[in-house]
Protein backbone atom coordinates (compact mmCIF):
# COMPACT_ATOMS: atom_id res chain seq x y z
CA UNK A 1 0.00 0.00 0.00
CA UNK A 2 1.17 3.51 -0.71
CA UNK A 3 2.41 5.17 2.45
CA UNK A 4 4.71 8.08 1.79
CA UNK A 5 5.72 8.72 5.41
CA UNK A 6 7.68 6.32 7.60
CA UNK A 7 5.84 4.54 10.47
CA UNK A 8 6.35 6.11 13.91
CA UNK A 9 8.91 3.50 15.00
CA UNK A 10 10.95 4.09 11.84
CA UNK A 11 11.42 7.86 11.96
CA UNK A 12 15.10 8.65 11.94
CA UNK A 13 16.66 10.72 14.71
CA UNK A 14 20.01 12.47 15.07
CA UNK A 15 22.68 10.24 16.65
CA UNK A 16 26.22 10.60 17.92
CA UNK A 17 29.18 12.23 16.20
CA UNK A 18 32.56 10.52 16.32
CA UNK A 19 35.21 13.20 15.83
CA UNK A 20 38.38 12.60 13.87
CA UNK A 21 41.62 12.92 15.92
CA UNK A 22 43.06 16.46 16.20
CA UNK A 23 45.17 17.47 13.22
CA UNK A 24 43.56 15.11 10.71
CA UNK A 25 43.68 16.82 7.32
CA UNK A 26 41.62 14.86 4.81
CA UNK A 27 38.33 14.36 6.67
CA UNK A 28 35.05 13.17 5.18
CA UNK A 29 31.83 12.77 7.13
CA UNK A 30 30.09 9.42 6.91
CA UNK A 31 26.48 9.66 8.06
CA UNK A 32 25.35 6.12 8.73
CA UNK A 33 21.89 4.74 9.53
CA UNK A 34 21.93 2.84 12.82
CA UNK A 35 19.26 0.77 14.51
CA UNK A 36 19.81 -1.54 17.44
CA UNK A 37 17.14 -4.27 17.92
CA UNK A 38 18.13 -4.60 21.60
CA UNK A 39 16.84 -1.14 22.50
CA UNK A 40 13.47 0.54 22.20
CA UNK A 41 15.04 3.51 20.42
CA UNK A 42 14.17 4.73 16.95
CA UNK A 43 16.76 4.49 14.17
CA UNK A 44 19.39 7.24 14.26
CA UNK A 45 22.07 8.74 12.04
CA UNK A 46 25.57 8.53 13.50
CA UNK A 47 28.26 10.73 12.00
CA UNK A 48 31.80 9.38 11.66
CA UNK A 49 34.60 11.72 10.68
CA UNK A 50 36.96 9.56 8.62
CA UNK A 51 40.55 10.31 7.68
CA UNK A 52 40.62 9.49 3.97
CA UNK A 53 44.44 9.40 4.00
CA UNK A 54 44.32 6.21 6.06
CA UNK A 55 41.23 4.71 4.42
CA UNK A 56 40.81 2.48 1.36
CA UNK A 57 39.14 3.95 -1.75
CA UNK A 58 35.67 2.38 -1.53
CA UNK A 59 32.69 3.05 0.71
CA UNK A 60 33.00 -0.47 2.10
CA UNK A 61 36.59 0.30 3.13
CA UNK A 62 35.29 3.22 5.19
CA UNK A 63 32.62 1.04 6.83
CA UNK A 64 35.22 -1.60 7.70
CA UNK A 65 37.49 1.14 9.06
CA UNK A 66 34.65 2.39 11.27
CA UNK A 67 33.93 -1.12 12.51
CA UNK A 68 37.62 -1.90 13.16
CA UNK A 69 38.76 1.36 14.66
CA UNK A 70 35.82 3.41 15.92
CA UNK A 71 32.62 1.50 16.58
CA UNK A 72 32.65 -2.33 16.49
CA UNK A 73 28.87 -2.43 16.93
CA UNK A 74 28.28 -1.17 13.36
CA UNK A 75 26.62 -4.02 11.48
CA UNK A 76 26.58 -4.64 7.72
CA UNK A 77 26.84 -7.53 5.28
CA UNK A 78 29.94 -7.92 3.13
CA UNK A 79 31.93 -10.73 1.62
CA UNK A 80 33.80 -10.60 -1.69
CA UNK A 81 34.72 -6.87 -1.73
CA UNK A 82 34.81 -6.90 -5.54
CA UNK A 83 31.20 -6.65 -6.69
CA UNK A 84 30.43 -10.29 -7.39
CA UNK A 85 28.68 -11.52 -4.22
CA UNK A 86 25.98 -8.86 -3.84
CA UNK A 87 26.16 -8.83 -0.05
CA UNK A 88 27.05 -5.19 0.64
CA UNK A 89 24.10 -3.68 -1.26
CA UNK A 90 22.95 -0.46 0.42
CA UNK A 91 21.74 3.05 -0.30
CA UNK A 92 24.76 5.31 -0.71
CA UNK A 93 24.40 9.00 -1.62
CA UNK A 94 20.76 8.55 -2.60
CA UNK A 95 21.02 5.54 -4.90
CA UNK A 96 21.39 1.83 -4.30
CA UNK A 97 24.73 0.24 -5.04
CA UNK A 98 27.32 -2.24 -3.82
CA UNK A 99 29.42 -0.33 -1.30
CA UNK A 100 32.53 -2.32 -2.26
CA UNK A 101 32.59 -0.89 -5.80
CA UNK A 102 31.37 2.60 -4.92
CA UNK A 103 34.29 5.04 -4.95
CA UNK A 104 34.27 7.46 -2.01
CA UNK A 105 35.55 10.19 -4.34
CA UNK A 106 32.35 9.94 -6.41
CA UNK A 107 30.40 11.31 -3.45
CA UNK A 108 30.21 15.09 -3.12
CA UNK A 109 29.76 16.41 0.42
CA UNK A 110 28.89 13.99 3.21
CA UNK A 111 28.54 10.28 2.49
CA UNK A 112 25.02 9.29 3.53
CA UNK A 113 24.57 5.58 4.00
CA UNK A 114 21.24 3.83 4.54
CA UNK A 115 20.04 0.24 4.26
CA UNK A 116 18.26 -0.80 1.04
CA UNK A 117 15.08 1.34 0.94
CA UNK A 118 11.62 0.32 2.17
CA UNK A 119 12.75 -2.93 3.78
CA UNK A 120 12.37 -4.20 7.37
CA UNK A 121 15.67 -3.56 9.14
CA UNK A 122 17.26 -6.39 11.14
CA UNK A 123 20.10 -4.22 12.43
CA UNK A 124 21.89 -1.09 11.12
CA UNK A 125 22.56 -1.65 7.39
CA UNK A 126 21.20 -5.21 7.31
CA UNK A 127 17.74 -5.47 5.73
CA UNK A 128 15.47 -8.51 5.93
CA UNK A 129 15.51 -10.00 2.41
CA UNK A 130 13.22 -12.95 3.22
CA UNK A 131 10.42 -11.74 0.95
CA UNK A 132 12.76 -10.95 -1.94
CA UNK A 133 14.30 -14.43 -1.75
CA UNK A 134 10.85 -16.04 -1.59
CA UNK A 135 9.87 -14.10 -4.72
CA UNK A 136 13.05 -15.29 -6.44
CA UNK A 137 12.16 -18.88 -5.50
CA UNK A 138 8.64 -18.38 -6.87
CA UNK A 139 9.94 -17.91 -10.42
CA UNK A 140 11.59 -21.36 -10.16
CA UNK A 141 15.09 -20.36 -11.22
CA UNK A 142 16.31 -23.61 -12.70
CA UNK A 143 16.24 -25.34 -16.09
CA UNK A 144 12.89 -27.07 -16.61
CA UNK A 145 12.44 -29.60 -19.39
CA UNK A 146 9.82 -32.14 -20.48
CA UNK A 147 11.85 -34.07 -23.08
CA UNK A 148 14.28 -36.84 -22.12
CA UNK A 149 17.86 -35.68 -21.59
CA UNK A 150 20.20 -36.44 -24.51
CA UNK A 151 22.43 -39.47 -23.92
CA UNK A 152 26.07 -38.86 -22.99
CA UNK A 153 26.01 -35.07 -23.42
CA UNK A 154 24.50 -31.85 -22.17
CA UNK A 155 21.52 -30.08 -23.71
CA UNK A 156 23.28 -28.05 -26.38
CA UNK A 157 22.84 -24.41 -27.24
CA UNK A 158 24.24 -22.43 -30.19
CA UNK A 159 26.53 -19.46 -29.49
CA UNK A 160 23.72 -17.18 -30.73
CA UNK A 161 21.23 -18.74 -28.31
CA UNK A 162 23.76 -18.45 -25.51
CA UNK A 163 24.28 -14.77 -26.34
CA UNK A 164 20.65 -14.06 -25.43
CA UNK A 165 21.52 -14.75 -21.79
CA UNK A 166 24.19 -12.04 -21.68
CA UNK A 167 23.06 -9.17 -19.49
CA UNK A 168 20.91 -11.62 -17.50
CA UNK A 169 23.19 -14.26 -16.02
CA UNK A 170 25.49 -11.61 -14.48
CA UNK A 171 22.87 -10.62 -11.87
CA UNK A 172 24.25 -11.14 -8.36
CA UNK A 173 20.85 -10.87 -6.61
CA UNK A 174 21.85 -7.87 -4.51
CA UNK A 175 18.28 -6.46 -4.82
CA UNK A 176 19.53 -2.92 -5.43
CA UNK A 177 17.04 -2.74 -8.32
CA UNK A 178 13.96 -4.07 -6.52
CA UNK A 179 14.49 -1.78 -3.54
CA UNK A 180 14.97 1.27 -5.82
CA UNK A 181 11.57 0.74 -7.43
CA UNK A 182 8.67 2.85 -6.08
CA UNK A 183 6.25 0.28 -7.45
CA UNK A 184 8.02 -2.37 -5.35
CA UNK A 185 7.94 -0.05 -2.33
CA UNK A 186 4.15 0.28 -2.51
CA UNK A 187 3.29 -3.25 -3.65
CA UNK A 188 6.30 -5.36 -2.68
CA UNK A 189 4.03 -8.05 -1.22
CA UNK A 190 2.34 -8.67 -4.58
CA UNK A 191 4.67 -7.29 -7.27
CA UNK A 192 7.72 -9.52 -7.87
CA UNK A 193 10.10 -6.60 -8.44
CA UNK A 194 12.81 -6.13 -11.09
CA UNK A 195 15.34 -8.60 -9.62
CA UNK A 196 12.99 -11.60 -9.61
CA UNK A 197 11.54 -10.60 -13.00
CA UNK A 198 14.97 -10.27 -14.63
CA UNK A 199 15.77 -13.74 -13.30
CA UNK A 200 12.46 -15.01 -14.63
CA UNK A 201 13.34 -13.69 -18.08
CA UNK A 202 16.77 -15.34 -17.82
CA UNK A 203 14.94 -18.72 -17.96
CA UNK A 204 12.30 -17.59 -20.46
CA UNK A 205 15.11 -16.50 -22.81
CA UNK A 206 17.02 -19.78 -22.38
CA UNK A 207 16.69 -21.91 -25.55
CA UNK A 208 17.06 -25.12 -23.50
CA UNK A 209 14.14 -24.37 -21.19
CA UNK A 210 10.90 -26.07 -22.25
CA UNK A 211 8.48 -24.58 -19.73
CA UNK A 212 8.24 -21.04 -21.14
CA UNK A 213 4.43 -21.17 -21.28
CA UNK A 214 4.12 -22.22 -17.65
CA UNK A 215 6.61 -19.52 -16.66
CA UNK A 216 4.55 -16.87 -18.47
CA UNK A 217 1.33 -18.23 -16.93
CA UNK A 218 2.93 -17.73 -13.53
CA UNK A 219 3.54 -14.04 -14.34
CA UNK A 220 0.16 -13.33 -15.99
CA UNK A 221 -1.26 -11.27 -13.16
CA UNK A 222 -2.11 -7.59 -12.60
CA UNK A 223 0.48 -7.37 -9.84
CA UNK A 224 3.27 -9.95 -10.23
CA UNK A 225 4.45 -8.57 -13.59
CA UNK A 226 2.29 -5.63 -14.57
CA UNK A 227 3.05 -3.35 -11.63
CA UNK A 228 6.14 -2.40 -13.63
CA UNK A 229 5.45 1.10 -14.98
CA UNK A 230 8.89 1.53 -16.58
CA UNK A 231 10.04 4.01 -13.96
CA UNK A 232 13.62 2.95 -14.87
CA UNK A 233 15.09 3.33 -11.35
CA UNK A 234 16.13 -0.34 -11.51
CA UNK A 235 18.28 0.09 -14.60
CA UNK A 236 19.63 3.39 -13.39
CA UNK A 237 20.81 1.92 -10.09
CA UNK A 238 22.04 -1.58 -11.07
CA UNK A 239 25.68 -1.80 -9.87
CA UNK A 240 26.36 -4.48 -12.51
CA UNK A 241 25.00 -2.25 -15.30
CA UNK A 242 22.29 -4.72 -16.25
CA UNK A 243 18.89 -3.67 -17.56
CA UNK A 244 16.02 -5.15 -15.52
CA UNK A 245 13.54 -2.73 -17.14
CA UNK A 246 14.39 -4.13 -20.57
CA UNK A 247 14.12 -7.72 -19.30
CA UNK A 248 10.65 -6.95 -17.93
CA UNK A 249 9.76 -5.30 -21.27
CA UNK A 250 10.83 -8.51 -23.04
CA UNK A 251 8.61 -10.58 -20.74
CA UNK A 252 5.67 -8.30 -21.62
CA UNK A 253 6.45 -8.71 -25.34
CA UNK A 254 6.63 -12.51 -24.93
CA UNK A 255 3.28 -12.35 -23.13
CA UNK A 256 1.71 -10.53 -26.12
CA UNK A 257 3.32 -12.74 -28.77
CA UNK A 258 2.15 -16.11 -27.43
CA UNK A 259 -1.46 -17.18 -28.01
CA UNK B 1 12.46 -9.34 18.04
CA UNK B 2 9.62 -10.07 15.63
CA UNK B 3 9.71 -8.58 12.12
CA UNK B 4 6.60 -6.51 12.85
CA UNK B 5 8.57 -4.38 15.30
CA UNK B 6 11.40 -3.86 12.89
CA UNK B 7 11.68 -0.34 11.51
CA UNK B 8 11.09 0.27 7.82
CA UNK B 9 14.17 1.67 6.11
CA UNK B 10 13.78 5.17 4.60
CA UNK B 11 12.69 5.25 0.95
CA UNK B 12 11.22 8.43 -0.59
CA UNK B 13 12.97 10.37 2.18
CA UNK B 14 16.44 9.40 0.96
CA UNK B 15 16.16 8.18 -2.63
CA UNK B 16 17.55 10.57 -5.25
CA UNK B 17 14.93 11.68 -7.80
CA UNK B 18 15.95 10.83 -11.37
CA UNK B 19 14.79 12.48 -14.58
CA UNK B 20 13.25 9.19 -15.73
CA UNK B 21 11.44 8.54 -12.45
CA UNK B 22 10.15 12.13 -12.42
CA UNK B 23 8.75 11.69 -15.94
CA UNK B 24 6.97 8.58 -14.69
CA UNK B 25 5.38 10.07 -11.57
CA UNK B 26 4.34 13.08 -13.65
CA UNK B 27 2.50 10.69 -15.97
CA UNK B 28 0.50 9.50 -12.97
CA UNK B 29 -0.10 13.06 -11.74
CA UNK B 30 -1.28 14.27 -15.17
CA UNK B 31 -3.55 11.22 -15.35
CA UNK B 32 -5.23 12.17 -12.09
CA UNK B 33 -5.42 15.83 -13.18
CA UNK B 34 -7.04 14.78 -16.46
CA UNK B 35 -9.68 12.75 -14.64
CA UNK B 36 -10.50 15.67 -12.34
CA UNK B 37 -10.41 18.17 -15.22
CA UNK B 38 -12.71 16.05 -17.32
CA UNK B 39 -15.41 16.43 -14.67
CA UNK B 40 -15.16 20.22 -15.07
CA UNK B 41 -15.35 19.80 -18.82
CA UNK B 42 -18.53 17.75 -18.45
CA UNK B 43 -19.98 20.44 -16.19
CA UNK B 44 -19.26 22.92 -18.99
CA UNK B 45 -21.11 20.78 -21.57
CA UNK B 46 -24.03 20.15 -19.20
CA UNK B 47 -24.29 23.90 -18.60
CA UNK B 48 -24.57 24.38 -22.36
CA UNK B 49 -27.46 21.93 -22.36
CA UNK B 50 -29.31 23.57 -19.46
CA UNK B 51 -29.82 27.12 -20.65
CA UNK B 52 -28.03 30.24 -21.80
CA UNK B 53 -27.61 31.68 -18.33
CA UNK B 54 -25.89 28.54 -17.00
CA UNK B 55 -23.65 28.40 -20.06
CA UNK B 56 -22.78 32.09 -19.78
CA UNK B 57 -21.79 31.80 -16.13
CA UNK B 58 -19.52 28.82 -16.98
CA UNK B 59 -18.10 30.79 -19.92
CA UNK B 60 -17.28 33.77 -17.74
CA UNK B 61 -15.62 31.43 -15.20
CA UNK B 62 -13.32 30.02 -17.89
CA UNK B 63 -12.47 33.62 -18.82
CA UNK B 64 -11.09 34.40 -15.34
CA UNK B 65 -7.41 33.93 -14.54
CA UNK B 66 -8.18 30.85 -12.43
CA UNK B 67 -10.26 29.41 -15.26
CA UNK B 68 -7.52 30.08 -17.80
CA UNK B 69 -4.90 28.50 -15.52
CA UNK B 70 -7.10 25.43 -15.04
CA UNK B 71 -7.63 25.13 -18.79
CA UNK B 72 -3.92 25.64 -19.40
CA UNK B 73 -3.02 22.99 -16.87
CA UNK B 74 -5.62 20.62 -18.23
CA UNK B 75 -4.43 21.02 -21.81
CA UNK B 76 -0.79 20.47 -20.78
CA UNK B 77 -1.80 17.41 -18.74
CA UNK B 78 -3.65 16.13 -21.81
CA UNK B 79 -0.69 16.51 -24.16
CA UNK B 80 1.83 15.23 -21.60
CA UNK B 81 -0.25 12.14 -20.93
CA UNK B 82 -0.76 11.62 -24.65
CA UNK B 83 2.94 11.95 -25.55
CA UNK B 84 4.10 9.79 -22.65
CA UNK B 85 1.45 7.25 -23.62
CA UNK B 86 3.06 7.05 -27.08
CA UNK B 87 6.43 6.58 -25.32
CA UNK B 88 4.90 3.68 -23.41
CA UNK B 89 3.70 2.17 -26.73
CA UNK B 90 7.32 2.07 -27.93
CA UNK B 91 8.33 0.36 -24.70
CA UNK B 92 5.52 -2.15 -25.26
CA UNK B 93 7.28 -3.26 -28.43
CA UNK B 94 10.48 -3.90 -26.46
CA UNK B 95 12.28 -0.76 -27.74
CA UNK B 96 13.93 2.20 -26.02
CA UNK B 97 14.93 0.61 -22.72
CA UNK B 98 18.59 1.59 -22.54
CA UNK B 99 19.30 4.49 -20.21
CA UNK B 100 20.20 7.06 -22.86
CA UNK B 101 17.11 6.24 -24.95
CA UNK B 102 14.84 6.44 -21.92
CA UNK B 103 16.32 9.82 -21.04
CA UNK B 104 16.11 11.16 -24.58
CA UNK B 105 12.56 9.95 -25.09
CA UNK B 106 11.57 11.67 -21.83
CA UNK B 107 13.10 14.93 -23.11
CA UNK B 108 11.46 14.65 -26.53
CA UNK B 109 8.12 13.81 -24.91
CA UNK B 110 8.39 16.81 -22.57
CA UNK B 111 9.20 19.29 -25.34
CA UNK B 112 6.57 17.79 -27.64
CA UNK B 113 3.88 18.18 -24.98
CA UNK B 114 4.95 21.78 -24.25
CA UNK B 115 4.95 22.57 -27.99
CA UNK B 116 1.54 20.97 -28.57
CA UNK B 117 0.05 22.82 -25.61
CA UNK B 118 1.39 26.14 -26.95
CA UNK B 119 0.23 25.33 -30.47
CA UNK B 120 -3.27 24.41 -29.27
CA UNK B 121 -3.58 27.72 -27.41
CA UNK B 122 -2.29 29.79 -30.33
CA UNK B 123 -4.74 27.99 -32.58
CA UNK B 124 -7.54 28.60 -30.09
CA UNK B 125 -6.86 32.33 -29.85
CA UNK B 126 -6.61 32.63 -33.66
CA UNK B 127 -10.02 30.95 -33.96
CA UNK B 128 -11.43 33.38 -31.39
CA UNK B 129 -10.19 36.37 -33.38
CA UNK B 130 -11.96 35.10 -36.51
CA UNK B 131 -15.23 34.99 -34.58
Amino acid sequence: MVEFALPANSKVTEGKTYKAPEGTKNVKNFKVYRWDPDTEDNPRIDTYEIDLDTCGPMVLDALIKIKNEIDPSLTFRRSCREGVCGSCAMNVDGTNTLSCIKDINDIDNDAKIYPLPHMPVIKDLVPDLKQAYAQYASIEPWLKTNTPAPKNRERLQSPEEREKLDGLWECVLCFCCSTSCPSYWWNGDKYLGPAALLQSYRWIADSRDEETDARLDNLEDPFRLYRCHTIMNCTKTCPKHLNPAKAIGEVKVAMMQRK
Amino acid sequence: MTPGQRPLSPHLQVYKPEFTSASSIFHRITGVALAAGTILLVVWFVAAGVDGAAFNSMQSFWGTIIGQLLLGGWSFAFFYHLCNGIRHLFWSTGRGFDLSSARNSALIMLFASLFLTGAAWVWGFLLMEKI
